[in-house]
């Protein structure tokens, strides 16, 4: 592993320089180092230094704000922050240990945050230097695996090229495995991606997320990728009560607000929409608000004879949900 | 005879960890990078087998990096290198070319003299590898 590694990151800003070497990048790190990298600390290490270098809080803070809920995800992503910069120390002080296997699943309904979560995860590890980019290459099944014979494992190095330096999410990454067809090509999708997280693992951390059950069958079928796997966060779902704080958030984005009324019917909806089939969480809602819009909007039309204030215009109305099929 | 085209052509071949810094170096200024191979080394070819596309949704140099294992692997005693193409208007063209593999030997080439008319000496040189049939070159 080179010396630029090893240092801390410089915050994002930092720019490659352009003639030959990475010898400067090193340089630049350690300065970054300030205080705790000094004569006087050369067994001692100063955590708290080493996690405000990082702004690695301010993700976290950020995560705690933006996202409803999920309490058992947060405090697993603080864990694993904190082991994370408890690494970089150890590291710091020359303490061997090789570098931690990051490859994380999620497991969770559809609609409770996976993908949120996970870029926030990439945006964690790129501020703790565990990937040096930190963006995030979101795939399904079909980017993976291919068609016919050869396909896939160039379609795969792709997809892994372009992850490379950051995350590369698999959603509903079960589909990759087939037992019912033999001669399915995920084997070969999942045999190139267990090569590339054994081998790569400074370059790329893979999220694999999908239903907690069908991901549990996929990784017994999988024992290589299972035990790839470092860290397994389980994302609950959300209780009638954050789905109503998730919609207030999602209006208030789009610039919406609810009418007294409305805030009712929401209040009414909510549990109603949770006994259907093909409840998706926080999506159900999204979906939901966008077709109280949609009535909203034939509703301001229907008497568009008057100019409509700017109120009007912001404001959701208790018919424009209670309109919604799941009343009926 | 070494030979020298493209940029560090005159340093010492470049190092993997420097190979991804300059690969880094040319994605962060929005250059899209290439890895083409040539067994025809002449100056004035610059039609090099392309391995695979040009990359343009790159982020970052290990994926270009797993690239040139690839063709190192396939072409190990070819000639290859990597480009970095820059489309911005006005450009829209290679902004750093660097040999990233060579020969073990690297034959050299020959000049010739051609009389042409008034006696003039037309010149033209002639790389020995390009005697062997493509494909041939660079066997042994």
């Amino acid at each position: 592993m080179s010396s630029a590694t090893l240092t801390p990151t410089p915050p994002p800003a930092a720019v490659q320089p352009g003639p030959v070497g990475q010898g400067s990048a090193a340089a630049g790190g350690s300065a970054a180092n300030g205080p705790a990298g000094g004569a006087a600390a050369a067994d001692q290490v100063d955590l708290g230094a080493l996690l405000a270098g990082s702004h690695v809080n301010e993700v976290l803070e950020e995560l705690d704000r933006e996202l409803v809920g999920l309490k058992p995800v947060k405090a697993r992503i603080r864990d694993i922050a904190a082991l994370l910069v408890v690494e970089r120390a150890r590291q710091q002080l020359g303490l061997a240990g090789a570098s931690p296997s990051l490859h994380m699943s999620f497991t969770g309904k559809p609609g409770t945050g996976k993908t949120t979560v996970a870029m926030r995860m990439a945006q964690i590890l790129h501020r703790l230097g565990y990937v040096r980019k930190g963006h995030m290459v979101a795939v399904t099944r079909d980017d993976l695996v291919g068609q016919y014979i050869g396909h896939t494992a160039p379609k795969t190095k792709e997809i892994l090229k372009k992850a490379m330096g950051g995350v590369l999410f698999i959603d509903e990454a079960y589909y990759l495995y087939r037992p019912e067809n033999e001669r399915d090509y995920g084997q070969e999708a999942i045999e190139i991606l267990l090569q590339v997280m054994e081998n790569q693992r400074d370059d790329l951390v893979v999220i694999l997320a999908g239903y907690s059950d069908r991901m549990d069958t996929f990784f017994r079928s999988n024992p290589g990728l299972s035990s790839r796997i470092a860290h397994h966060l389980d994302f609950p779902d959300y209780t009638p009560d954050e789905l109503g704080q998730i919609a207030q958030r999602m209006l208030h984005e789009m610039q919406y607000r609810f009418s007294p009324s409305a805030e009712l019917a929401l209040r009414e909806y909510i549990p109603l929409r949770m006994e259907q089939p093909h409840f998706a969480n926080a999506r159900s809602i999204r979906n939901a608000l966008d077709r109280a819009r949609l009535r909203q909007a034939t509703r301001l039309f229907a008497n568009a004879d008057r100019p409509v204030s700017r109120d009007e215009l912001m404001t959701i109305e208790g018919e424009d949900l209670r309109a919604s099929r799941v009343f009926t | 005879m070494r030979i020298t085209q493209g940029t560090f052509s005159f340093l010492p071949d470049l190092t993997d960890a420097e190979i991804r810094a300059q690969v880094d170096y040319a994605l962060a200024q929005g250059w899209a990078i290439s890895v083409e191979y040539t067994d025809d080394p002449h100056p004035r070819n610059f039609y090099w087998e392309m391995w695979g596309n040009p990359m343009f949704d790159l982020r970052d140099g290990a994926g270009a990096l797993m690239e040139i294992q690839a063709c190192r692997k396939a072409h190990s005693k070819l000639y290859i290198r990597v480009n970095a193409f820059d489309s911005t208007r006005g450009f829209e063209t290679t902004r750093l070319s660097f040999i990233v593999n060579r020969p073990a030997d690297e034959p050299g080439f020959s000049l010739k003299r051609q009389e042409g008319p008034g006696r003039n000496v037309i010149y033209t040189i002639e790389s020995y590898a390009t005697v062997a049939p493509e494909g041939r070159r660079y066997e042994s």
